[in-house]
């Protein structure tokens, strides 16, 4: 069997340091098994979160030698464990303690996104008819796991701070996928310009990267949403732009 | 001690779909809601219910109906079932489907543009409502969207210690937040619980750490009676293979699109045991069963379709004779459809997303090329608190429970996706009936003296040393695993008591370090109490249940027996604060459900 050290940042809002532990891994062990093993043996009070183990919750999102990764989808026979293997939490959001970030502002920019608002049913009995491949796309963006991921590598977050200013990635994909509801009928295209600052996005497509759930966010999300942005509060400049297309 | 107070008319403990449906529906009625939950919001078990949920809309086999879903239900629990709940939970299933999608939810499609539906065990038409292979995450995230514009305040990352009561009525709980491990004081004219199960009392488990039974145990100790404990679902297929994924479930949906099941000699086994309550439902050659998972209608199921105990057994049958698997379970192979289907890798991708991807990605396994691994995982619990059948309400006033910690619905065997719509049916009415209960009360008078009992007991691990809470917590596990798992016996029972009596002991005793932020090993030692609870619950009432049926196995008692048929067990805390077992009679079944009954024979 082989022993791997990890170093774990340990600490809250006030500061904290990497402390060092070492734990034996196994055939098919993930980086969140080797954390779970930490905690239960050398370190009972260190705060991670987690629920499924298996990448279906979003819970265990972490700096995995500094990569934003789901720790219970790492495995470690993809970590060099030549050198200690560093796990931070998430840098976009304020320390809580140990592994364990603030992500309440997500919560609160979802808040505000005007909710699902469906058409009057399309049978007497109260249902809708919808075909399937007008439903694909969406349910692409519906697999969101809410990890944060992708909000944790968006600069516009990480270095430039703009969380008053920017939704980020993950609720451009939650308005992408009530903008392109088949039967939604509210209208969020002023708001995303204003309120929810889609221009800040430059489509450097590292959200893409990261999401667990390869949902193609900046392509398929962000692109289309802006070019609606465009299409209605910049026309003449849309105009242009479809010119040299 | 200083606390943090909040009033709320109604009280909801659990944001699964059960606690968020519950709090959707008070809100609604107009009262003031709160929502705790011991994880973020959208992170509880909900979000990894795989199949669907099942409600007999009739859109891919309109022969399908309510009363055969009811009939269905009554034969999968082995008539253990509460009738009433099984009546109404069919009934009203096709409504709180068609309402998530009126909140938002994007079903997959029949080519007519509805809500699809699949195949699943014990189930006689496609009845599954679902999305690909992430049907909870689609369902609690519709109900988390939906809920955050009712005006619910919503406790996250927030663990209740105790119900507060007021003489025999609940009148709200005491908590901590995760957080800071601040105490806080929940005053609510009703309670509901919406807990989920208690999957963390066995080594091998689907489940997730905050299943430790909490909210059987909160009821319990209120007062609250607790009904079919020995009933815990074994899934048949969890991975196996590598070791730290053991346990992790692999959805009946592959059975459902075809998946096979067999030894290690190649032999699909389960068609050498069909049970006689199904043997004129189900196919007797592997063409026929083929047929039925591509929607022929004159088909009958494949036996891998069989209820979950019976496949269960039946893989233990074949690891125990000698001819599992490599790393001790069988294989389900979902491969092999590419001989009948030209696109077959592509469709296994689409209908089964998650489940190629966590074989590729955890077992380094391409299931469009290869068969899987699997063996039984503890998944599901069918007992839970009492209650009646119309209000969700216990046998203590103004405690309502729905979802996986209430019993009843499943009797001896829950059928999949069974819950998902039971979470919805039952939430609707607990969240309904607690708003009722909460109008017509006034608000009673907390008891100071409970409170700081509780809270000092809760910061007595941190003065205290020795060992931690953890290697407490995985001997229990164990010991359930090896004693009280899928094989029971007398013996080993008696010595499962002894034990869990003498690992409450050391419960009483662990140590934590560090402080009360975040601190997971404190956590875990509150946590230890209730997964005590529920495991002797467990226990008790499987030694008691002297016969085999469903869930319930026992080596030392093969065989239904008659007798046991008409007997519900109930555990209940008794003046001197033991627990003890009590027969009740199952409720007889009205005329009219007898004969859909009969009909569906
Ligand atoms: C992997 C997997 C796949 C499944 N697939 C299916 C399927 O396809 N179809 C189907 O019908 N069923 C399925 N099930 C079963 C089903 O998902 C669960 O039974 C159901 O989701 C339970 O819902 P619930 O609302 O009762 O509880 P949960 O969703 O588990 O929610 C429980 C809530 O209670 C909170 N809580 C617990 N204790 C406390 C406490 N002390 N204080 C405060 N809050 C507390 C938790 O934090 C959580 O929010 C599956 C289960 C698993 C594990
Ligand atoms: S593509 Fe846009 S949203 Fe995504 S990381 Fe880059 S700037 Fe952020
Ligand atoms: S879009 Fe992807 S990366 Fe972002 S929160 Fe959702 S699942 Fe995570
Ligand atoms: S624990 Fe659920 S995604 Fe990792």
């Amino acid at each position: 069997m082989e022993t791997a050290t990890f170093r774990i940042w340990r600490g809250n809002a006030d500061g904290g340091e990497f402390k060092e532990y070492s734990t034996e891994i196994t055939d098919g062990m993930v980086v969140l098994d080797a954390v779970l093993q930490i905690q239960a043996a050398a370190a009972n009070d260190l705060a991670v979160r987690w629920n499924c183990k298996a990448g279906k919750c979003g819970s265990c999102s972490a700096e995995v030698n500094g990569n934003p990764r789901l720790m219970c989808m790492t495995r470690m026979d993809t970590v060099p464990t030549d050198q200690p293997v560093a796990i931070e939490p998430m840098q976009t959001f304020p320390s809580i303690r140990d592994l364990v970030t603030d992500v309440s502002w997500n919560f609160t920019v979802k808040q505000g996104i005007p909710p699902f608002t469906p058409r009057p049913a399309d049978a007497p009995d109260g249902t809708w008819r919808m075909q399937q491949r007008d439903v694909n796309r969406v349910q692409e963006f519906r697999k969101c796991i809410e990890c944060f991921l992708c909000q944790d590598v968006c600069h516009v977050l990480r270095d430039h701070r703009k969380h008053d200013e920017f939704i980020g990635p993950r609720f451009l994909v939650y308005a992408a996928a009530l903008e392109m509801h088949p039967l939604d009928v509210a209208d969020r295209v002023e708001e995303l310009a204003e309120a929810d600052g889609i221009g800040y996005c430059n489509i450097t497509k590292c959200c893409t990267k990261v999401c667990p759930e390869e949902i193609t966010i900046t392509d398929n999300a962000i692109i289309p949403l802006k070019e609606r942005v465009v299409d209605r509060l910049y026309d003449p400049i849309s105009k242009l732009l479809r010119m040299f297309r | 001690m200083d606390y943090q107070t909040h009033e709320h008319d109604v009280l909801v403990i659990g944001a699964g779909g059960a606690g968020l449906r519950a709090a959707i529906e008070a809100s609604t009625a107009g009262v003031s809601v709160g929502l705790v939950c011991k994880s973020l919001l959208g992170k509880a078990h909900t979000v990894m219910a795989e199949g669907g949920m099942a409600a007999s809309l009739g859109n891919v086999d309109d022969r399908d109906a309510w009363s055969v879903h009811f009939a269905d239900t009554m034969r999968g629990g082995q008539y253990m079932s509460n009738a009433r709940m099984a009546e109404l939970h069919a009934k009203e299933a096709p409504d709180r489907v068609r309402e998530l999608e009126a909140w938002g939810a994007v079903f997959d499609r029949t080519p007519d543009g509805r809500i699809l539906q699949r195949n699943f065990g014990g189930h006689k038409y496609p009845r599954l409502a679902h999305v690909g292979d992430r049907t909870g995450l689609e369902m609690i995230r519709t109900l988390q969207d939906h809920g955050i514009h009712q005006g619910i305040d919503v406790h996250m990352e927030c663990t209740v210690l105790t119900l507060l009561k007021d003489g025999e009525r609940v009148i709200g709980a005491f908590a901590y937040d995760r957080e800071r491990g601040r105490f806080q004081v929940f005053h609510a004219r009703a309670v509901v619980l919406a807990t989920g199960g208690i999957g963390k009392a066995f080594r091998i488990t689907s489940n997730s750490w905050e299943y430790t039974g909490d909210g059987h145990a909160l009821a319990y100790d209120a007062g609250a009676d607790l009904i079919d404990m020995e009933f815990v679902q074994f899934h048949p297929t969890g991975m196996v293979w590598p070791p730290s994924v053991r346990g992790i479930l692999v959805t009946e949906g592959v059975r459902g699109e075809g998946g096979v099941l067999k030894n290690k000699d190649g032999h699909r086994f389960m068609f050498d045991d069909i049970p006689d309550l199904y043997k004129n439902q189900t196919a007797d050659n592997e063409e026929e069963g083929w047929r039925y998972t591509q929607g022929d209608k004159e088909a009958r199921r494949p036996p891998e379709l069989l209820t979950r105990d019976h496949v269960a057994r039946c893989i233990v049958r074949e690891v125990r004779e000698g001819r599992g698997s490599e790393h001790g379970g069988v294989y389900l192979d979902i491969a092999w459809i590419k001989e009948r289907l030209s696109n077959g890798a592509e469709y296994i991708k689409k209908k089964l997303p998650s489940m190629y991807h966590q074989f590729k990605q955890l077992a380094s396994i391409d299931i469009t090329a290869e068969a899987m691994e699997v063996g039984p995982t503890t998944h599901y619990v069918m007992g839970g608190v009492r209650v009646d059948a119309d209000t969700q309400m216990s046998s203590v006033p103004g405690l309502f429970a729905a979802g996986e910690c209430a019993g009843g619905l499943h009797g001896a065997n829950r059928l999949g996706g069974n819950s998902l719509s039971d979470l919805l049916v039952f939430g609707k009415r607990a969240g309904e009936y607690a708003a009722i209960f909460a109008k017509e009360h006034d608000a009673g008078a907390v008891n100071t003296d409970q409170v700081d009992t509780v809270a000092q007991r809760a910061l007595e691990p941190f003065a205290r040393e020795g060992e931690g809470p953890y290697k407490v917590q995985q001997e229990l596990q164990g010991r359930m695993q090896d004693l009280v798992g899928i094989v029971r016996q007398d013996g080993e029972m008696r010595q499962a008591l002894d034990e869990i009596a003498k690992l409450r002991e050391r419960a009483d005793r662990v140590a934590v370090i560090g402080n009360r932020e975040y601190n997971a090993g404190w956590h875990t030692a509150l946590d230890l109490p209730h997964l005590m609870t529920v495991s002797e619950a467990v226990t008790r009432a499987a030694f008691e249940r002297q016969e085999s049926r469903g869930a319930h196995f026992r080596e030392d008692h093969l065989g239904k027996d008659e007798a046991w048929a008409k007997v519900n067990l109930i555990i209940r805390k008794v003046g001197d604060g033991s627990m003890q077992v009590v027969h009740e009679p199952v409720p007889e079944l009205p005329t009219e459900l007898a004969k859909i009954v009969e009909d569906n024979r």
